[in-house]
C-alpha cells in the first residue's frame, strides 16, 4: 500500500541576484558553480520532496542552509524561481493569488519560531484570528478558538496578552491559532528553538501526543538533530540550499550519504534511534512477550538485556517475524558510536 | 574625510588658505584683473526662475483647468471639505453655534464651558496615565483660563484638533502606499527631503494664492508642513514589523487590506504613535506662522505683539503656546504609552460604569450648559479675575535696558566685530567660481562623483538665480550660529553623558529649549539686543542647539563598554579616556547632531528675517508680504539647496568616519 502523497515539490530553485529568472531559464540545471559565476546565491537548489499524508516529515539543517527559504516556497510565502509544488495533486505555483488565499485560510497552518502572535490582540482574540479573517461566524468561531486553547492546555488564560505569558505558552498559543482552522497540512517553523531546552522537551512531548490525536500532515523545520530524530517519521537533510538526504532517522544513522550527515549522527545514541526491526535477527524465533518492530532500543533494552533468550519480534500486523538478542542490543548500548 | 598622506594634508591645508585669503582679498583681485564678474554674477546670465514660476502660478489660479473643472474649482472644494470641520469644533470650542447673521444672529448652544473642558483635559489625564499627568495638564488649561489666554488658545486647539487628524491620517496613507508600492518610497525620498528643508514661509505664498487669506490656508500650510515625518515614521514602522507576522498574516490567508489594517498597522502602533506626536508638536511650530496668512488664536497675538514690539503681551501668548504644547504633547505621549501596555476590561459592567470619566464630562457640560443660561461665569472665565504678567515683563526689560545697556551693547560689538563680521567679510569675498569649485571637490572627497555633481549643480543654481550673495549671507549667518551651537552645545552633550546630575540638569534645559516655538526665542532677545544680526544669531543658536547636545550625548553614552574598560586596563587617566576613545567613537553621532543643528539653523533662519537680516529668509519674508510667489519659491529653493548640500556632505563625512571605525561596513 503505497501512501497517499499529500504535498510534493519537484526540482524547487530559489535563487537571489541580478534577474535568477532569466538565469535559471537559460540554464535549467545549473551546477554551483555556474550559480557562482553568476553572482547568484542559491538559497534552495534543486529540492525535490514528497510528504505522505499524516507523516512528520522534518526538515534539518544548520542556519542558512535554506530550510526556512525552502519551507516558505512550499507555502509560497516566497515565489520560488523555478520548479512545482504539487498539494493534493493541485500545483500551488499556479493559483491565483484568491485561490492561494482560499487555500492558506482553510488548508494550511503554520507555526512561526518566534510566536508571531498579535501584541494587541487577547490569546482568544489571537486564536480567533484566522477565523476572523475568513468571516466565519462570531459565536462558532469563539467556540472553536475555546476548544483549541484548551487542547494546548491554556483554559483560563483566555484574556491574557501575549506579552504575560512565557515562551512556552505564548508558543502554545501560536499552535492553537494554527489549529483552528483545521488545516490539512501544518508547517513549523522552527517552533521550539526559542524556548530553554526543559520546556523544549516538555512541548515536544505535547506536539507527538497532540499529533497522535490529530493525524495532521506536518512539515517541521528544525536546527537541532536530536529534535528531528525524535519527533521525525522522515527527515531531510539540507546544507547549503541542497537535500543531501531524505531518510527515516535509523537510516540516517545506519547509511548516511556523506560524511556531512555522518557529523550529525555521531552525537545521536544509537539505541534511540535505532528500532528492534532494524536490529533483528529474521526469521530467527524467540520466547517470552514480543516486541514489536517498531520500537526503539532505548526503551527495550532493559528487557532484552535481562531475558535469558532472545526475544521475538512482531511487525504491525503482530506477526512475528524475527527475534532479538542480549549482544545485539548491548553493541548497540555499549559499542562505538552509543553516544555521551 | 580620510587623509591618506602627508602631501594630501598639505595640498588641504593650502586650499583651505587660498580660500580664505581669497575670501579676503578678492574684491580688490576683481578689480585689478578688472573682471568684476568674479564677485558679482553678470545679470545678463542670469536665469530668471521666478518669472517663469509667477506666471505658471497666475496661469494655474486663473486659467488651469480640465474640461469645466477649473483649478480653482478643485482648490474651493478642498478649502470647503478643510473648513467644515474646522468651523464645527470653532463652534464648540470658541464660537458658539449660532442662527442668522451680522445683528439678528442669535446663539442657539454657546461654546464649551472652560470647566467643561479642563475637567475632559483633567479626566483624559487620568485615563492616559495617572493623577499626577492630570493634574499637570489641568494646571495648564488653568492657566490659559487665568491668564486671560482661554478664547485664543482654543482657537488655536481647535486648529490643532482638525489639523493633526488630517497630517496624521493623510501621512498614514502616503506611507503605506509607498510601503507597498516599491517604487513609492523611491520617489517620495526626495520630495520628503525638499518639503522638509524648504522654509515654511516659501510655500506659503503659492498656498496664499490657492486659498485665499484666512484660516482654511493656514491649516493647509500647516498640514503640509507637519504630515511629512509621519509619512516617513510610517514607511519605517511598516518596514521594521517583524517578518514573520507578515508570513503569518499571509499564511492565515488574509487579504492584502486584512494584512495592512489588521496585522501591520496594529503591530506598529506604538511606532505610529511617535510619528503622531510629531504632527502634534510641528502643529503647534507651525500655530505662529500660520497666523500671517489667517490663522488667529495665539500665533496671531505673539505676531501682532512682536510687530508692536509689546513685549509683555508677546511673551504672555508665547508662553500659553508652550503650555499647550506641553499639555496636548504630554497627554499624546501618555496615550501612546497606554496603548502599548495591557488593560483587563471588566466585561460584565454596565457602559456607565465602565466609562465613568466619560460619563462625568458628559454631565459637567450638560449643567454648565444649562446653569451657563442664568450665569455667565459658567461659560467664561470672568475677564476681571485674570492676572497679567505682561507689566512685569515689560518693567524688567526696562530695568536691564536702563541698568546693562552698556554692557549688553558691548557683548553685541565684542561679537559682531571679532566674529561675525570677519566670517561675512571672507564669505562675500570668495568668487563665485572658485567656491562652487571648492564645493565639488568637497563632494568628491566625501562622496564620490554622484555628490561632487550635485553639489556643483545645486549651487551652480543658485548662482544663476542671482541670490548668491545673500546665499552667501545666509551661510555666514547659519554657519556662525552653527559653529556657536557646536562650541556650546557639544561640550554640554559629553558633560551631560559623563555626570548623571549634570545629564538631568541638562536634559530638562534642552527639553524646554525643544517646546518653545521658534517665535519666542526672538522677543526677549529682541528686547534687549534690538534688531540685527546678533540678535538673530542668539535666536538661532537657542533653537538650533538641541540636537547638537543630544547626540552628542548619545554619541558618547553609546560608546562600547568593552572599549572604555580596554581603556582604564591600560591606564588611561578620565581625560585620556574621553580623549583617545570616547570622543572619536563618539565622532560620527557628533557629526549627525551637527546635522540636524544645521538643519535647524537653516529653518530659524526665516524667522530671523523678522528682526531685519539681509539674507534668503528676508527674500522668502519679502515675497511673503508681496504675495510675489515666484520670488518665495526660488529663495525657498535656495535655502533648501544649500540645506542639501551641507546635510549631505556632513552625512558623507559621519559615513567616512563610521567605516573608518568598523561601525558600517
Amino acid at each position: 500500500m503505497t501512501p497517499n502523497i499529500k504535498l510534493s515539490c519537484r526540482n524547487v530553485w530559489k535563487l537571489y541576484g541580478a534577474d535568477p529568472d532569466r538565469f535559471l531559464r537559460s540554464n535549467p540545471a545549473p551546477s554551483t558553480d555556474d550559480i557562482r559565476k553568476a553572482g547568484i546565491i542559491g538559497a534552495v537548489r534543486n529540492a525535490s520532496i514528497d510528504i505522505a499524508e499524516g507523516e512528520i516529515f522534518v526538515i534539518m539543517g544548520l542556519s542558512g542552509s535554506g530550510k526556512s527559504t525552502l519551507v516558505r516556497c512550499l507555502s509560497r510565502l516566497i515565489e520560488p524561481t523555478g520548479g512545482e509544488v504539487l498539494f493534493d495533486g493541485v500545483d500551488l505555483l499556479s493559483a491565483s493569488d484568491a485561490e492561494m488565499i482560499e487555500i492558506r485560510r482553510h488548508k494550511l497552518g503554520m507555526v512561526f519560531q518566534h510566536f508571531a502572535l498579535l501584541p494587541h490582540l487577547t490569546v482568544l482574540q489571537n486564536v480567533v484570528f484566522p477565523l476572523t479573517v475568513q468571516a466565519a461566524q462570531k459565536n462558532e468561531a469563539l467556540t472553536k478558538a475555546r476548544e483549541v486553547v484548551d487542547l494546548v492546555g491554556l483554559r483560563g488564560r483566555e484574556d491574557y496578552y501575549p506579552r504575560e505569558l512565557s515562551g512556552g505558552q505564548q508558543q502554545r498559543v501560536g499552535i492553537a491559532r494554527s489549529l483552528v482552522a483545521e488545516p490539512d497540512l501544518w508547517f513549523l517553523d522552527e517552533p521550539f528553538s526559542a524556548l530553554d531546552p526543559l520546556i523544549r522537551r516538555e512541548m515536544q512531548d505535547e506536539f507527538l501526543s497532540l499529533q497522535a490525536r490529530l493525524h495532521k500532515t506536518i512539515v517541521f523545520i528544525t536546527h537541532d538533530f536530536d529534535e528531528a530524530v525524535r519527533l521525525a517519521d522522515r527527515i531531510a537533510i539540507m546544507k547549503d540550499g541542497e537535500i543531501i538526504q531524505i531518510a527515516t532517522p535509523e537510516e540516517l544513522v545506519v547509511n548516511p550519504a556523506t560524511d556531512y550527515v555522518e557529523e550529525f549522527t555521531r552525537h545521536i545514541p544509537r539505541s534511540k534511534v535505532l528500532t528492534a526491526g532494524g536490529l533483528m535477527t529474521r526469521g530467527g524465533s524467540g520466547s517470552g512477550e514480543p516486541v514489536p518492530q517498531s520500537a526503539r532500543i532505548s526503551d527495550i533494552a532493559e528487557r532484552i538485556i535481562v531475558a535469558d533468550s532472545p526475544v521475538p519480534v512482531t511487525d504491525i500486523d503482530g506477526q512475528i517475524v524475527g527475534s532479538i538478542d542480549r549482544l545485539a542490543v548491548a553493541k548497540v548500548l555499549f559499542g562505538e558510536g552509543a553516544g555521551e | 574625510m580620510m587623509i591618506d598622506n602627508r602631501n594630501q594634508l598639505a595640498l588641504i591645508c593650502t586650499l583651505i588658505v587660498v580660500t580664505i585669503l581669497l575670501g579676503q582679498y578678492g574684491r580688490d583681485l576683481s578689480k585689478a584683473l578688472d573682471a568684476r564678474w568674479l564677485i558679482k554674477f553678470p545679470s545678463a546670465w542670469l536665469i530668471p526662475f521666478k518669472t517663469y514660476i509667477s506666471t505658471a502660478m497666475k496661469w494655474l489660479v486663473e486659467e488651469a483647468a480640465i474640461g469645466p473643472l477649473s483649478f480653482t474649482d478643485v482648490t474651493r472644494a478642498i478649502a470647503w471639505l478643510i473648513e467644515q470641520p474646522y468651523q464645527f469644533v470653532l463652534s464648540l470650542l470658541a464660537e458658539g453655534f449660532s442662527v442668522g447673521q451680522g445683528k439678528e444672529a442669535s446663539t442657539v448652544l454657546p461654546a464649551i464651558s472652560w470647566i467643561a473642558v479642563t475637567a475632559a483635559v483633567i479626566a483624559l489625564g487620568q485615563y492616559c496615565r495617572d493623577w499626577a499627568l492630570a493634574a499637570l495638564v489641568g494646571a495648564c488649561f488653568l492657566y490659559l483660563a487665568i491668564f486671560g489666554q482661554w478664547d485664543s488658545a482654543m482657537v488655536t486647539l481647535a486648529s490643532v484638533l482638525i489639523a493633526v487628524p488630517i497630517g496624521a491620517g493623510g501621512g498614514l496613507l502616503v506611507g503605506i502606499w509607498a510601503y507597498r508600492h516599491p517604487l513609492g518610497e523611491r520617489v517620495l525620498s526626495p520630495v520628503l527631503d525638499l518639503m522638509q528643508t524648504i522654509p515654511i514661509f516659501a510655500y506659503l505664498v503659492p498656498i496664499l494664492f490657492m486659498f485665499g487669506f484666512g484660516p482654511v490656508s493656514a491649516l493647509v500650510a500647516t498640514i503640509i508642513y507637519a504630515t511629512p515625518p509621519m509619512v516617513r515614521v510610517t514607511i519605517l514602522a511598516l518596514k521594521s514589523v517583524d517578518p514573520e507576522l507578515v508570513d503569518f498574516g499571509r499564511m492565515v490567508g488574509s487579504t492584502p487590506r486584512q494584512l495592512m489594517w489588521r496585522v501591520l498597522v496594529p503591530s506598529a502602533s506604538h511606532s505610529l504613535m511617535v510619528g503622531v506626536n510629531q504632527v502634534i508638536m510641528l502643529t503647534l511650530n507651525m500655530v505662529i506662522i500660520a497666523s500671517m496668512i489667517g490663522a488667529g488664536g495665539l500665533g496671531f497675538d505673539v505676531l501682532a505683539a512682536l510687530r508692536r514690539l509689546d513685549i509683555g503681551a508677546g511673551l504672555e501668548a508665547g508662553i500659553a503656546i508652550v503650555v499647550l504644547a506641553i499639555a496636548v504633547d504630554r497627554l499624546s505621549q501618555a496615550f501612546a504609552e497606554r496603548m502599548g501596555q495591557v488593560h483587563h476590561s471588566k466585561q460584565d459592567a454596565s457602559w456607565a460604569s465602565r466609562h465613568r470619566r466619560t460619563v462625568l464630562v458628559l454631565v459637567l457640560l450638560s449643567a454648565t450648559w444649562l446653569l451657563g443660561r442664568f450665569s455667565p461665569l459658567f461659560l467664561e472665565y470672568p475677564e476681571t479675575q485674570t492676572i497679567t504678567t505682561g507689566d512685569f515683563w515689560d518693567n524688567t526689560v526696562k530695568y536691564l535696558n536702563v541698568n546693562y545697556f552698556d554692557t549688553f551693547e558691548a557683548i553685541k560689538v565684542f561679537f559682531l566685530h571679532y566674529f561675525l563680521l570677519p566670517i561675512k567679510k571672507t564669505l562675500l569675498g570668495i568668487p563665485w567660481p572658485w567656491a562652487i569649485a571648492m564645493l565639488t571637490l568637497l563632494g568628491w572627497r566625501a562622496g564620490g562623483i554622484r555628490l561632487a555633481l550635485l553639489c556643483g549643480a545645486l549651487s551652480g543654481l543658485i548662482v544663476v538665480t542671482g541670490l548668491w550673495a545673500k546665499a552667501m549671507v545666509t551661510v555666514y549667518l547659519c554657519g556662525a550660529s552653527v559653529i556657536l551651537a557646536t562650541l556650546i552645545g557639544v561640550p554640554l552633550g559629553v558633560l551631560a553623558a559623563l555626570n548623571k546630575r549634570a545629564g538631568v540638569a541638562i536634559g530638562v534645559f534642552i527639553d524646554t529649549l525643544q517646546t518653545l516655538p521658534s517665535f519666542v526665542y526672538l522677543i526677549p532677545v529682541v528686547m534687549l539686543f534690538r534688531v540685527g544680526d546678533f540678535t538673530a544669531l542668539i535666536a538661532i543658536v537657542l533653537y538650533a542647539l538641541a540636537p547638537a547636545v543630544r547626540y552628542a550625548a548619545h554619541g558618547i553614552r553609546n560608546v562600547s563598554e568593552d572599549l572604555i574598560e580596554a581603556g582604564i586596563v591600560s591606564g588611561c587617566t578620565p581625560r585620556q579616556l574621553l580623549r583617545l576613545v570616547r570622543l572619536p567613537l563618539a565622532l560620527p553621532e557628533i557629526l549627525l547632531g551637527i546635522n540636524q543643528t544645521i538643519m535647524l539653523a537653516l529653518s530659524m533662519l526665516v524667522i530671523t528675517a523678522l528682526v531685519g537680516t539681509r539674507d534668503l529668509g528676508q527674500e522668502v519674508y519679502i515675497a511673503l508680504t508681496k504675495a510675489d510667489t515666484g520670488r518665495g519659491l526660488v529663495a525657498g529653493l535656495a535655502i533648501a539647496f544649500i540645506a542639501i548640500i551641507a546635510d549631505r556632505l556632513v552625512n558623507a563625512g559621519a559615513r567616512k568616519a563610521r567605516i573608518r571605525y568598523g561601525l558600517e561596513s
